[in-house]
């Protein structure tokens, strides 16, 4: 038998294959199918068509390379961020922003904590708020305007509600708009915030 | 001989390539590691760190990486089935489309085409474009394979067979998503699922990435360069199945103490501290197939390479799974140290063992001897040392910044902000920056040796044809 499995190419893919596949099936695609891995918190609301045009930039510049998004449940880490994470908060993100890495702080809980005012002073030069950041300055997205058409593709992608007037509000926002509508929105089906 | 003659262009093609896409993407993880303690280095649009970090690690898994692994397979997979490629005209066109495709990865990468999966970022056209790479890869190593003059198929072709076979599975599924425009998509998968399928597939890349195939290059240089035959076979047969097997249940350590299901979490941590076993298996077949000989550490200059590689990667599969343990990832998770973790692999383990395996390659397909024996030892030198001042200043850091996150008062507050520790990261970083600049001056050494060699052996061919 062992010999012959050493001999046969096709058939060691398919063992490997098979040995392969048993990990991936009880830990990735059995779960997949249970409700658990589908939960959604009751006030949990799809985003506006603002916040995902806002939600779209933010992986566009990759904020998830520096800033994660899940508070774990450890003391320090709710009493510096706040609430913990919890497993229905994510339902609309395709895919998932909790980050790997914390250069910058968390935001699972940055929604509503500072007013929009905040945000743009920040985004247009972090060092004049905390001299000692690292964060690159990102005022240039508010010469950029938004465009309905593509945030409509994406809202059809999605399958979140949007009507006429959402659409046409878009026009005269800018992406620095969007993205601090997203960043208020984070996080609020469980704080309540906004 | 003749008939290799084509087939060892390709390889050659690939390896160059793979050199080139690699300085690309160390001189850009050189910029990013600048930008992290000096600001003014980001310029936007397109070269702000999150779009650049994401060209580095792309460009450095899937250009390096990924090239260096195709060339050095097809290399692997002619000798050991005694024969040419069996479709050398495709692997010639495969080696153009890689460069072609990863050229538009960089440049998609750079204007924010991004799926925001770690590992996975490429959007949806080039998704493509890789799987059809891959598939043309697995042609001809299948092909090849089935067709092979020897009936045996050494350790090599099963780690680069079960290679193949993984990579596809992995790279397919979590890239399944919705398309929203030519160069937008979303996951097919939602929140803490999207979270438990990209971990699934980002740990395991890694996996076939960087450790199977290069698992390849380990147990088929290692025997050629020291001519010492590999310490056990039975070893290598237990290791590589409890291996590929281990493997696939471990993604959830990457997401400890996050809203997945627990039972999730603690399974990938337990077979991420039964992993400990097969890799070190491979460790201690190479030690033992080194340990016939010592003497060889000092009269072959590439014993050096790949016993220092084998045991990065024994480092790296202790340092990995204690760091998955729930008390450790408590400290240490979202911190420098991770980066510290991923560099001891990627320039420690890979990189060194890579480059010694074309060291033995491009000397013999130009049918010469190495250029300089001396330029490869400072070389050596040079990214090991490299190597160590960034993997060592980077757990440094990352165990302060766990520590001081977690720093309460007596009164039970928090003792620092974030951004006071922040400012306390900069000397480590920078120490980094200088970390990456001799491992970047080492591998200069070593294309520069690759390149003295090319000319040699191409003057020696043009004097025996006068």
């Amino acid at each position: 038998m062992a010999s012959n499995l050493y001999n046969k190419p096709i058939l060691f893919a398919i063992v490997a294959a098979v040995v392969i596949l048993i990990g991936t099936a009880v830990t990735m695609f059995i779960p997949m199918l249970t409700p658990e891995m589908h939960p959604k918190l009751a006030n949990l609301k799809p985003y506006t068509a603002l916040q995902l045009a806002g939600k779209d930039i933010y992986q566009r510049e990759g904020c998830n390379n520096c800033h994660t998004q899940t508070v774990r449940p450890l003391k320090t880490e709710v009493m510096r961020y706040g609430e913990y994470s919890k497993a229905g908060e994510f339902a609309y993100d395709r895919p998932f922003l909790w980050g790997s890495k914390r250069t910058g702080p968390d935001l699972a809980r940055i929604g509503g904590k500072y007013p929009d005012q905040w945000h743009e002073i920040h985004f247009d030069n972090p060092q004049a708020m905390y001299a000692e950041s690292n964060m690159p300055a990102y005022g240039w997205i508010k010469q950029n305007k938004l465009d309905p058409t593509d945030i409509e593709a994406h809202m059809k992608a999605n399958d979140f509600p949007y009507t006429r007037e959402d659409l046409a509000q878009l026009k005269d926002k800018t992406e620095l708009d969007a993205l601090i509508a997203y960043i208020q929105v984070i996080g609020t089906a469980v704080t309540g915030a906004k | 001989m003749n008939d290799y003659r084509y087939d060892n262009q390709t390889v050659k093609g690939f390896i160059v390539s793979s050199i080139f896409w690699g300085v690309v993407g160390i001189l850009v993880g050189l910029w990013i590691s600048v930008q992290m303690w000096m600001p003014s280095w980001n310029i936007p649009p397109y070269f702000t760190f999150g779009r650049l970090r994401v060209v580095h690690t792309n460009g450095l898994a899937f250009g390096l990486g990924i090239g260096a692994i195709f060339g050095i397979s097809y290399y692997i997979i002619m000798r050991l089935t005694k024969r040419p490629l069996l479709f050398p005209k495709l692997a010639r066109f495969h080696l153009w489309f890689f460069n072609v495709a990863i050229l538009l990865a960089a440049l998609s990468l750079l204007a924010g085409m991004n799926q925001s999966n770690e590992y996975a970022e490429l959007e949806w056209p080039l998704d493509i474009a890789v799987v059809i790479l891959w598939v043309i890869f697995a042609v001809n190593v299948f092909g090849t394979i089935i067709k092979r003059k020897e009936e045996q198929m050494y350790i090599s072709l099963w780690y680069i067979l079960a290679t193949t076979v993984a990579v596809a599975i992995l790279y397919i599924v979590n890239n399944l998503s919705i398309p929203a425009g030519w160069n937008k998509s979303y996951h097919l998968f939602a929140g803490v699922n999207s979270a438990n399928v990209e971990w699934w597939y980002g740990h395991n890349i890694v996996g076939f990435i960087f450790t199977t195939p290069i698992l390849a290059m380990f147990y088929y240089f290692l025997p050629k360069s020291t001519g010492l035959p590999i310490y056990s076979h039975r070893l290598s047969i237990v290791a590589f199945w409890s291996l590929v097997f281990a493997y696939l249940w471990t993604g959830a350590h990457h997401l400890v103490y996050t809203p997945l299901p627990d039972w999730i979490q603690t399974l990938g941590i337990a077979f991420t501290i039964f992993l400990i076993a097969p890799s070190w298996g491979s460790v201690v077949n190479g030690y033992y197939t080194v340990g016939n000989d010592w003497s060889k550490m000092q009269t072959n200059y590439l014993t050096k390479f790949f016993i220092l590689g084998i045991t990065f990667y024994g480092l790296q599969t202790v340092q990995g799974p204690t760091q998955g343990l729930r008390v450790v990832s408590q400290l240490i998770h979202f911190t420098d140290w991770v980066p510290g973790h991923v560099h001891m692999g990627t320039m420690g383990w890979v990189t060194m063992t890579a480059a010694a395996s074309i060291y033995y390659i491009i000397p013999k397909i130009y049918n010469t001897e190495i250029y300089s024996e001396k330029i490869a030892n400072i070389h050596f030198w040079l990214v090991l040392i490299g190597q160590l001042i960034f993997s060592i200043t980077m757990w440094i850091t990352g165990i302060m910044q766990g520590a001081l996150w977690k720093a309460t008062n007596p009164d039970g507050s928090l003792k620092y902000t974030f951004i006071e520790v922040v400012a306390k990261n900069y000397p480590f970083w920078k120490m980094r920056t200088l970390g990456g600049v001799i491992f970047t001056v080492g591998m200069l050494f070593f294309i520069y040796n690759i390149y003295m060699t090319m000319r040699k052996g191409k003057l020696a061919l043009a004097e025996a044809k006068a």
